[in-house]
């Protein structure tokens, strides 16, 4: 047998744009709201900022329930949803809103633990100051939380590589899909270890430019 | 400049109340340094923390230079806490900013144009001591460093009043003295008020004008250094001046020293105040007839001058010896005679 006889390049090429574009796009927003999610749930469960029993049980009840969703299963729930948005539901948008919805409040929460190893101390210094809570958050909070805010994303971007091989449901492509399809179904094992190469090669990449970020706004 | 009338602030803990400060009067003069000592868990830090209101007090009345901070606004509140800086025993500086940055926190909070604030922190580095440090991380620094950063920072907004919470406290012992200069340097250069809060004696008698003695969240005891180091009343106060006093010092007792030196007559000699500085003893001495045999002592510089203790064996005629300790008593010399 010839190694990777049965590889199409071109479809393995596709493919790998296509996790790569569904993580990224999906990685962008999920930061976004990863993060004001996360801030929510840090400032209503903390006393120097917007403590709120309430807010922070519903907030935190949500985030634990999408949390908890197989994202297999989230796919499909989103099914309706994503039809409204993207206006079908074929191609890898299709799978954008799922993944969000997955991995946001798992980033959330990482964005809110890295929130409350923020030094008390550092906080109350800025409000003796005369600091409003607003520049808490965004010169003391964020700053000082930066090294966790982007280890999250790291560790939040792997696992999306992860959900978009799950995509192929949606009709999102990808190299997981692939791998499936013309891989598993098929039998041609070259094509799956090709793609599980690929999927590695960006796992890697990913960890490795977080890694050098993380350490270069490390100041402790 | 600071006034606090029957000042008490309660904690409401799951296992009951805890009165961490209670009924407190107290007034702080404009630019001088009032030390507040007392044991762990006295309610210092409750009671520093009232004064910029990061406590909100369950009763009573703060003013500072005669704004009310029980009832102000939050927006009024901020304004007023620029002008009540704090510094603090772990130095709270922002571990992801340089020292210049840290102590630019202040000055971009309060929205100062970028040039303005870069002249203002050239000024403070200088002032605190800390030139070529500008572009380093706190991680980078000693302890000492780190809280000149904490004080520069704390100065940054030029404010009337500065409340140190144990700002000595995780130093060592040299380190501790260069900060306490640094203290006397700021309030003497700048006039500002100095509220500090520790549990050593040392700290106060060190740089302190005006102490008060806190314990179970009461001020026990309050007045000038050097007049409650004379006469502490309270047994706690006795307690902290003893702080100071060697160990070696302890045996210096007429009971014991009757037995070593068994001839003459044994006295022993307190001076308070500036008497301590010029040279009474020297002028004295001069001029007897009798021999001083300087046994043993020690000497306390204060910011009112100096506290000491001398035990002294004269040696000598009777009268030739009362004699030198009528003059040294007209020289402002506390003296106390063992009677053998
Ligand atoms: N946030 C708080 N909640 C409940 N009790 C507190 C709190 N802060 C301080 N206390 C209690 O108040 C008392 C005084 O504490 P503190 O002011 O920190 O004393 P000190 O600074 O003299 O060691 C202590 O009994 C302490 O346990
Ligand atoms: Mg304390």
């Amino acid at each position: 047998m010839k190694w990777f006889e049965n590889i199409d390049w071109v479809q393995m090429w596709e493919a790998t744009q296509e996790t790569l574009y569904m993580t990224g796009i999906a990685g962008l927003f999920t930061f976004v709201f990863g993060l004001i999610l996360g801030l929510l749930l840090y400032a209503t469960n903390e006393e120097l900022l917007f403590k709120n029993r309430t807010a922070y049980s519903v907030l935190s009840f949500f985030t634990n329930i999408f949390r908890a969703i197989p994202f297999i299963i989230l796919l499909i729930l989103l099914f309706p949803v994503t039809k409204i948005i993207t206006g079908s539901i074929i191609g890898s948008e299709a799978a954008l809103p799922a993944l969000i919805v997955g991995a946001a409040p798992f980033y959330a929460r990482m964005v809110e633990l890295g929130l409350r190893e923020v030094d008390k101390g550092v906080i109350e210094a800025a409000e003796s100051m005369g600091a409003t809570k607003l520049q808490i958050i965004l010169k003391v909070l964020i700053p000082e939380a930066l090294p966790a805010i982007v280890s999250g994303i790291t560790v939040t971007l792997v696992a999306l590589v992860g959900y978009t091989a799950m995509a192929g449901v949606v009709g999102g492509g990808g190299l997981g899909n692939l791998a499936y399809l013309e891989g598993f179904q098929r039998s041609q094992n070259d094509v799956t270890v090709m793609a599980t190469i690929l999927v590695l090669v960006i796992v890697f990449v990913i960890q490795f430019i977080g890694d050098i970020l993380v350490r270069s706004i490390d100041k402790r | 400049m600071i006034r606090l009338q029957n000042l008490a602030k309660v904690y409401k803990t799951r296992h009951g109340a805890i009165n961490a400060v209670t009924d407190v009067d107290l007034t702080i003069e404009r630019g001088e340094i009032f030390g507040i000592i007392g044991y762990s868990g006295a309610g210092k830090s409750t009671l520093i923390r009232l004064l910029n209101m990061l406590e909100t007090p369950t009763s009573g009345s703060i003013q500072i230079d005669g704004v009310e901070m029980t009832t102000l606004k939050p927006k009024e509140l901020r304004g007023v806490r620029k002008n009540v800086s704090m510094v603090f025993q772990h130095f709270n500086l922002l571990w992801s900013r340089t020292v210049e940055e840290n102590i630019a926190f202040p000055l971009e909070l309060a929205g100062y144009p970028k040039a303005k604030r870069a002249e203002r922190v050239a000024e403070l580095v200088q002032l605190v001591g800390l030139d070529g440090r500008e572009k380093n991380y706190p991680s980078q620094l000693s302890g000492g460093q780190k809280q000149r950063v904490g004080i520069a920072r704390a100065l940054a907004s030029n404010p009337d009043v500065l409340l140190c919470d144990e700002a000595t406290s995780a130093l060592d012992p040299k380190t501790t003295d260069s900060i306490l200069d640094l203290l006397v340097d700021i309030n003497q250069k700048l006039g500002l008020t100095i509220v500090l809060i520790t549990h050593e004696m040392h700290v106060i008698q060190k740089i302190c004008h005006r102490v008060a003695v806190m314990e179970g969240g009461k001020i026990v005891e309050q007045g000038p250094v050097l007049q409650v180091f004379r006469h502490p009343e309270q047994p706690i106060t006795r307690e902290f001046v003893k702080q100071l006093t060697t160990p070696n010092e302890n045996e210096l007792t007429f009971s014991h020293l009757r037995e070593r030196y068994p001839t003459g007559r044994i006295v022993q000699l307190t001076f308070v105040g500036t008497s301590a500085e010029s040279p009474i003893l020297a002028e004295v001495m001069k001029d007897a007839d009798v021999l001083f045999n300087i046994i043993g002592g020690s000497v306390s510089q204060t910011q009112d001058g100096a506290i000491g203790t001398l035990f002294v064996q004269l040696i000598g005629e009777a009268d030739k010896a009362d004699h030198s300790i009528a003059k040294l008593r007209e020289n402002g010399v506390e003296v106390e005679v063992d009677e053998r």
